[in-house]
């Protein structure tokens, strides 16, 4: 199957989101998910399993004004 | 008269220091904690952005931040849209658990201008859906006031264009701005030096946000502490209630007892 993270397709097999990040090693607690457009909230990721065609954004705080 | 016992409360919080600073442009993280501290600020901006998912070696901005010390108040910079600044606020609470916003909504690339239209539109949802809103916008008295009714914790209107550094340059409107809104008027964006904070909080604003400001002088460190200094001599200076202007000389020597 083939998810779309942060824009680029990326080929996946199935696994939930927080197994997505920690192949991205990504940390968790640093980040927020928007999962098809909706917010994936923190509690979900375990639970949440991915799906052909889903679209992500995985996001952080930079630096800004 | 102190500037301790004077806070700025924004939607029931209250603040010691009326100087906000962003977190963008410096050279360094290093750089960037120096100035954060030196500014004496405790409201700090930050960007929503992607993470680079296929180069994970960039360090993380929450690394270098005290977010005990600090309160970060996430931007929808670089948003053209009410949809795109609503979503992006709803990542920022997720991945900060505030709910207080920055919410800027841009019109063109060139002047950075808000999109006064979609501002509006974007604070409407905002504020139904619990957050804290706190618009950057355009120095008209008007649109402040939608804002304020819509329910923003703050109205933000800009000095002069963000980055441009050319200063307060209608001390009438935000002085008009301030007559007509009730929530604290922050002077978001347009500060070059120190004099120019300084102007703002002499009008009597209750704080002032900058960034580039601090980040792109030549040391943005010393800048930082200029900028607290500016920030808390305006206040100082319009608690104390300024002479007026007159055209002729007033002595300030006494005319009585002059030699003959």
């Amino acid at each position: 199957m083939e998810i779309i993270v942060n824009g680029e397709a990326r080929a996946a097999t199935p696994m939930s989101m927080l197994e997505l990040l920690r192949s991205l090693d990504i940390d968790p607690r640093r980040v927020a998910i928007e999962l098809n457009h909706d917010i994936l909230p923190k509690g979900e990721y375990e639970s949440t399993i991915l799906n052909d065609g889903d679209r992500i954004e995985i996001v952080h705080f930079v630096g800004g004004g | 008269m102190s500037t301790t016992n004077d806070k700025l409360i924004i939607a029931g919080r209250e603040f010691s220091s009326r100087l906000m600073v962003g977190t963008g442009k410096y050279a360094s993280n290093e750089q960037m904690v120096a100035a954060l501290e030196a500014s004496g600020a405790e409201i700090i901006t930050v960007a929503v952005r992607r993470v680079n998912i296929t180069d994970r070696s960039k360090e993380s901005l929450l690394d270098f931040i005290d977010t005990k010390k600090y309160t970060l108040l996430p931007n929808t910079a670089g948003c053209y849209t009410a949809d795109d600044a609503v979503r992006t606020c709803r990542l920022a609470r997720e991945a900060g658990m505030s709910d207080m916003v920055k919410l800027e909504v841009l019109g063109n690339e060139k002047t950075l201008y808000p999109d006064n239209e979609e501002l509006l539109k974007a604070a409407k949802i905002l504020v139904k859906d619990g957050f804290t809103v706190l618009p950057y916008t355009s120095d008209d008295p008007i649109v402040c006031k939608k804002l304020e009714d819509i329910g923003c914790a703050a109205v933000m209107p800009l000095g002069a264009p963000i980055g441009s550094g050319l200063g307060i340059r209608n001390p009438y409107t935000i002085r008009i701005i301030m007559e007509t809104v009730k929530v604290p008027v922050i002077v978001d964006a347009g500060v070059g030096t120190a004099s120019d904070a300084a102007i703002a909080m002499e009008l009597g604003v209750d704080g002032v946000l900058m960034n580039t400001g601090i980040a792109g002088a030549q040391n943005p460190i010393a800048m930082a502490e200029a900028m607290n200094l500016a920030v808390r001599a305006g206040r100082l200076a319009y608690r104390a209630g300024r002479i007026p202007k007159k055209l002729y000389a007033t002595a300030s020597s006494p005319i009585e007892g002059m030699i003959e």
